[in-house]
């Protein structure tokens, strides 16, 4: 199909464009590497005190701390992905001209964040995650299977990750500044997610909440899935849910937005 | 090889709707819902007419200036002709198509070239854009490549391609973004201040290669700018829209006549002479045996030499023509002063 090639040239420029940037992507690996390793030792202590927190063992822990350090830049949780870029054309105006071309712009702005998504994989995740894995106890299968559904996940993940950013993005129309906008997405990011802890171990009924919020699908689902906490299917069914919720509403949001772009003139 | 024979068949479809006008506006307006604050939470609804019932037609392969000042309602026409704004009322139609309703069948078909914003890919290498642009538009191999080439000659791309957009000047930017807007043959260009910061060579660079690409490709061009130059040396028609009111539609030469402008008319006399009578010509300055005599544009230079040289003792004489930008900026301050005086006749009136 030609527009998949089309869309597929704009994954290969999203993963190019951040290949572009060598020591951003080195002082990334740097501070996700020393993150890494003080979140491992917090939490050893944690656990140490509290064994089977969130019923993970010391390994598994040990292994979520590194997968989310792998996963920070990956699924930009703190933000920073397409949608920064998005954030601009739209103060700027220049969105006008993404709003001329034969193509969506959803799925436009989707693809390039995949690109993006995978480069910050390979470039900058995987680093920490093997020095992670060398240097500390892992509880890593050794089958394929998981690894497998890992990968499913992660896909899943991307998406639900790039639809909550988009949403974000597109208020700017209305906000004209992303400065709040990007704090909250920060915030709600590393917390939601489980950045700081993982959501398996928050407690009572803020536990049963953020279990069920769209950011669940972004750490906690792919850790789950990788080492064997929940059954995969029940993990792709939760994360589709999201991903097919939050792209249909920014589809919403985006044509109420293109209709106000044209106000703002030039 | 099945996009080029669609490709073709395209082709053939669009010579059979070949019409006269390819742009066509009836009656196009464009109300906005403008909420202004006037107080704590208190917000006021104001109706903004900006474009206002106009009306004009371009013929294929024409090239047309569409000027005015900030805000007439240049920027609403091209969003409405590209189809991303839908007119409030009126008929529109690009190459027979409605464009709000068809955008993206029309996309395929015109181009679009701002001269402050940029299509191009920020960190990436030229030819990157470029390649997005042959998958966007699906254009075949053999014409990718044969457009490129001649864009990249026309346009002094060669040794850019390989560099990232960021490292661009603003000339070279700019002729970038030419080159992306014409890939896939469009039929119309619209150029929203394609020469907006541009040194006078990169200006000439580029009006050089739109002459070029209108009589040579037969491409409809629709040039919107606040650099005069840029029309005079490219557009034989020019459409001056104020307010969103179309308010000179004709050959550039014809403004001087409806901005009543004058030619001034240079003369050495033999010696010093008081001022020359010769109405409907007035003297506006005396300079030793030189004066300057100014007369309304329309009238014959002709007839008003002769009769000056059978009065006086006539050495040398100029004409010179009015200068455009003042003949424009005297439009749009006659403008301005009617939508003041209305103003004032509507806060009388409540």
């Amino acid at each position: 199909m030609g527009s998949g090639r089309l869309y597929l040239a704009v994954a290969v420029g999203g993963f190019r464009r951040y290949a572009t940037y060598r020591a951003a992507t080195a002082a990334g690996i740097f501070t996700n590497t020393v993150f890494g390793v003080i979140l491992v030792y917090t939490y050893l202590a944690l656990w140490d005190e509290k064994p089977h927190l969130g019923g993970y063992d010391q390994a598994q822990a040990v292994t979520y701390v590194w997968l989310g350090q792998c996963l920070y830049a990956t699924l930009a949780i703190q933000g920073g992905g397409a949608e920064k870029d998005l954030m601009e054309r739209i103060r700027t105006g220049d969105i006008a001209v993404d709003l001329y071309r034969p193509a969506d712009l959803q799925l436009w702005w989707l693809a390039g964040d995949v690109g993006r998504a995978l480069f910050q994989m390979l470039g900058r995740g995987v680093i920490p995650f093997v020095f992670g894995a060398v240097f500390f106890p892992m509880a890593l299968p050794t089958d394929v299977t998981p690894w497998a559904a890992f990968v499913v996940t992660l896909l899943l993940a991307t998406v639900v990750s790039f639809a909550i950013r988009y949403l974000a993005a597109l208020s700017v129309f209305w906000l004209m500044d992303a400065m709040g906008v990007n704090q909250a997405l920060m915030i709600t990011g590393i917390f939601f997610s489980g950045m700081v802890l993982p959501l398996n171990a928050f407690p009572g009924a803020l536990g049963e909440i953020v279990r069920v919020l769209p950011w669940a699908a972004q750490l906690q689902m792919p850790a789950d899935v990788l080492m064997g906490e929940t059954d995969p299917l029940r993990a792709y069914a939760f994360q589709a849910a999201w991903a097919v919720v939050l792209l249909a509403a920014g589809r919403l949001v985006q044509s109420a937005a293109t209709r106000r772009v044209v106000v703002q003139g030039g | 090889m099945e996009d080029e024979e669609a490709m073709e068949a395209m082709e053939a479809m669009e010579g059979a709707e070949d019409t006269e006008a390819f742009i066509e506006l009836d009656g196009v307006e464009k109300v906005f819902d403008v909420r202004k604050k006037t107080g704590f939470l208190k917000r006021e609804r104001r109706r903004v007419r900006a474009v206002d019932s106009i009306s004009f037609s371009v013929a294929r392969g024409e090239m047309v200036g569409y000027i005015g000042p900030n805000g007439a309602g240049k920027s609403t026409t091209i969003k409405m002709l590209t189809g991303i704004l839908t007119p409030s009322g009126g008929r529109l139609r690009v190459a027979g198509i409605d464009p709000s309703r068809e955008r993206t069948r029309l996309a395929h078909r015109i181009g679009v070239v701002f001269g402050q914003r940029t299509t191009l890919w920020w960190d990436l290498p030229l030819l990157d854009s470029y390649k997005l642009m042959r998958r966007m538009y699906r254009i075949p191999d053999t014409r990718y490549r044969h457009n490129l080439d001649r864009l990249v000659e026309l346009l002094d791309l060669s040794a850019l391609l390989d560099v990232p957009v960021r490292q661009l000047s603003l000339g070279q930017r700019m002729r970038g973004d030419i080159a992306a807007a014409l890939l896939h043959d469009p039929e119309v260009l619209y150029l929203d201040e394609p020469t907006i910061g541009l040194d006078v060579i990169s200006k000439a660079k580029v009006r050089d290669f739109l002459r070029e690409l209108n009589t040579e490709r037969g491409t409809t061009v629709l040039l919107t700018t606040h650099d005069l130059q840029d029309i005079e040396q490219l557009c034989s028609r020019v459409m001056v829209i104020d307010h969103g009111r179309l308010m000179y539609d004709g050959p550039l030469a014809g403004l001087h006549e409806v901005g009543e402008s004058e030619r001034t008319l240079v003369v050495d006399l033999e010696r010093e002479l008081p001022p020359i009578e010769a109405a409907p010509a007035r003297v506006v300055r005396v300079e030793g045996p030189r004066q300057w005599l100014a007369f309304p544009a329309a009238e014959s230079a002709a007839v008003l030499v002769a009769r000056i040289a059978a009065e006086y003792p006539l050495v040398d004489l100029s004409v010179r023509e009015p200068d455009i930008e003042a003949v424009i900026a005297k439009m749009y301050a006659e403008q301005a002063e009617k939508a003041d005086r209305a103003e004032q006749a509507g806060k009388a009136i409540s």
